[in-house]
């Protein structure tokens, strides 16, 4: 499904060449849930926003089903995440001023879904994630817990079968972080591929496989306790 | 979820910055909608006032010097009357009220008067309509401020400050008020002038002036008891003030150039000098509103976009295209200039209303035409303004997502 091909990436920080990727090849199947690991600055969240599309390499090619995105203008890769891609974030970044119903409506008003299809769908998404008593919400009015379900409830609102996670427990307490993987693992259950960059080991042994980054290469690859989940 | 709930959700999210520059633009609008309303009230008095002063631009033989036809009131050069029907005809706009004038010298009991011949308006009017002028499509009169007073009824007497009357038959004739005085002659009576009859249809109001020791009867029989031919000694006419500024002077010069065009220069600069001032003020306003207040409305634009960047980021990630995101901040900037200009309107309105009278000594309505004005200008003013910053917004880094902030 997902291809990263001799994948490399340096920029220049006050004058210095930053070498943040360095000739990173990876492929991933449909149903895999990775884990990306490795020390601050390996290179984890530039490998996840090349895979998102958001960060285009010098060099090397990146594939999704097949198509090489960053050979498609910005526009066009907004139009592949918006279709096939699900993100969740470490600091959620749900938009303040909405309630939970509406930040979960955001991705289908982008996809141009109509507005009561939105409102049922974003409401059971929400019902699904356990917050159907919190639907008018507003995210400062949650929990961070909560507040991650409802990214999580985002995230599902195009039914992506690509989810790329940037520590989504980073900022969560043990027994919530554990909530949080639960649900990923039902995601990857249901046939969605997971690429989740994370520090916490207890998360990161719970994916399919895990690869391990130092420096801007992949060092390590070792497998995971979920057997492959092929849809 | 649509764009405007986005768009409106966010305005209220940053109440005080959005009320900041929402003011900015409401009081400026408010200060410019009040000056012009003010203005375009005050210009129509003022024009109306000037109008009613009598004549202001006169056509003379090129001979013939202003000091001559005030002090000896007299004079033998003489132009052709077929002046009149040139300037009728032409498309110089303002001299709707033309009074051509011969003088002769009469006597009545003893003592010597000017009879003055002048054309009756509807002589001239029928004359040019019949020469292929058409039916008068050219607006008459100067615009003035209605007032909603009655119209006054045709009076022989507006001659005195009209310069031009009506109608009048080949052998009535108008009494200036000393010749009255002086010979004891009453309305109805009978005058002999020139070895004719005359009827004395008015005796003319004191004017103050050389007028008060005239008698006016028509033009074309002056001309045929004077011998004198399809002549006249002078064209007054009643330029509007706003046309002499235009340009009326020049125009009729252009037109008659053997004859001599002057203006009561004085009057007319004056005029010309209250409106210019009033003008120059409205614009200095809105220039001080178009760079303070787009300046303002772009500075809180930038502002908005940078302290959202983590917000469009995150909407980009998921799967918003940069035209969305132009369109969101646009139509933000198109909400405050819209509600700006409406605000402004009404608020200029109700100051210009209620202190116009009291500021420029001029009654004040209401002008519909400036809310469509006061609209453009402010939308134009918040669009403009939020042009760049929208664009920066739309051309974010979707990183910036990803990085703490």
């Amino acid at each position: 499904m997902l291809r990263m091909e001799d994948v490399c990436k340096s920029y220049r920080h006050r004058g210095q060449v930053v070498q943040a990727l360095d000739g990173a090849t990876v492929a991933i199947a449909r149903g895999d849930f990775v884990s990306v690991v490795g020390p601050s600055g390996s290179g984890k969240s530039t490998l996840l926003l090349m895979l998102g599309g958001m960060l285009s390499p010098s060099s090397g090619r990146v594939l999704l089903e097949g198509e090489s995105i960053y050979d498609l203008p910005s526009d066009g890769r907004a139009r592949l995440r918006k279709k096939n891609v699900g993100f969740v974030f470490q600091t959620f970044n749900l938009v303040p001023y909405l309630t939970a119903l509406e930040n979960v409506q955001v991705p289908m008003y982008l996809a141009g879904v109509d507005e009561k299809s939105q409102r049922e769908r974003a409401a059971a998404l929400l019902q699904r994630v356990g917050l159907g008593d919190r639907l008018d919400h507003k995210p400062a009015e949650l929990s961070v817990g909560q507040q991650q379900r409802v990214a999580l409830a985002r995230m599902l609102a195009n039914d992506p079968a690509l989810i790329l996670a940037d520590e989504p427990t980073g900022n969560l307490d043990p027994e919530t972080a554990d909530q949080i993987i639960g649900f990923f693992e039902q995601f990857n259950d249901e046939g969605r591929t997971i690429v989740m960059v994370t520090h916490d080991p207890r998360a990161a042994v719970r994916a399919r496989r895990t690869l391990r980054l130092s420096d801007g290469r992949i060092v390590d690859e070792t497998r995971g306790g979920r057997a492959l989940h092929v849809a | 979820m649509k764009l405007q709930t986005l768009v409106w959700r966010e305005l209220f999210e940053r109440k005080s910055q959005m009320l900041t520059c929402f003011l900015a633009i409401l009081l400026g609008i408010t200060t410019v909608v009040a000056i012009k309303n003010v203005t375009h009230y005050s210009e129509k008095a003022v024009a109306r006032e000037m109008d009613s002063l009598g004549a202001n631009v006169l056509v003379l033989p090129k001979s013939v010097t202003l000091q001559d036809y005030y002090s000896a009131d007299m004079h033998d050069e003489v132009i052709p009357e077929e002046y009149v029907m040139r300037l009728t005809l032409s498309d110089i706009e303002g001299v709707d009220n033309l009074s051509p004038k011969l003088h002769v010298p009469v006597e009545v009991g003893g003592r010597g008067f000017a009879l003055t011949g002048i054309l009756p308006k509807s002589e001239f009017q029928a004359k040019a309509a019949w020469a292929g002028a058409g039916i008068f499509a050219r607006p008459i009169g100067c615009g003035a401020i209605d007032v909603g007073a009655e119209p006054e009824p045709e009076d022989k007497k507006t001659l005195v400050r009209n310069r031009v009357i009506k109608d009048l038959g080949s052998h009535e004739i108008l009494i200036g008020s000393d010749v009255a005085a002086l010979q004891g002659i009453a309305e109805g009576d009978s005058l002999t002038l020139l070895g004719e009859p005359f009827s004395v249809v008015a005796v003319l109001p004191e004017t103050g002036t050389v007028d008060d020791s005239r008698i006016f009867g028509h033009l074309h029989t002056v001309q045929r008891l004077s011998g004198k031919g399809e002549v006249v000694n002078c064209i007054e006419i009643v330029g509007c003030c706003k046309e002499i500024a235009a340009g009326l002077v020049d125009g009729v010069n252009k037109l008659l150039p053997d004859a001599k065009v002057v203006t009561v220069k004085q009057v007319v600069a004056t005029q010309q000098n209250v409106n210019g001032m009033m003008e120059r003020l409205s614009v200095i306003f809105l220039a001080i509103i178009v760079v303070v207040g787009g300046a303002g409305i772009a500075n809180y634009m930038y502002s908005n976009v940078f302290e959202r960047r983590r917000e469009i980021g995150t909407l980009m990630a998921l799967g918003a295209e940069s035209g969305l995101v132009l369109r969101i901040f646009l139509l933000k900037a198109l909400l405050l200039g819209l509600a700006g200009g409406i605000g402004g309107y009404l608020l200029g309105t109700v100051l210009a209303v209620a202190l116009g009278p009291r500021l420029a000594g001029v009654p004040v309505l209401p002008m519909p035409v400036l809310a469509l004005w006061a609209v453009g200008i402010s939308a134009g003013i918040t669009l403009v303004a939020s042009c760049f910053p929208a664009r920066r917004a739309a051309r974010l880094d979707p990183v910036a997502t990803f990085q703490e902030i």
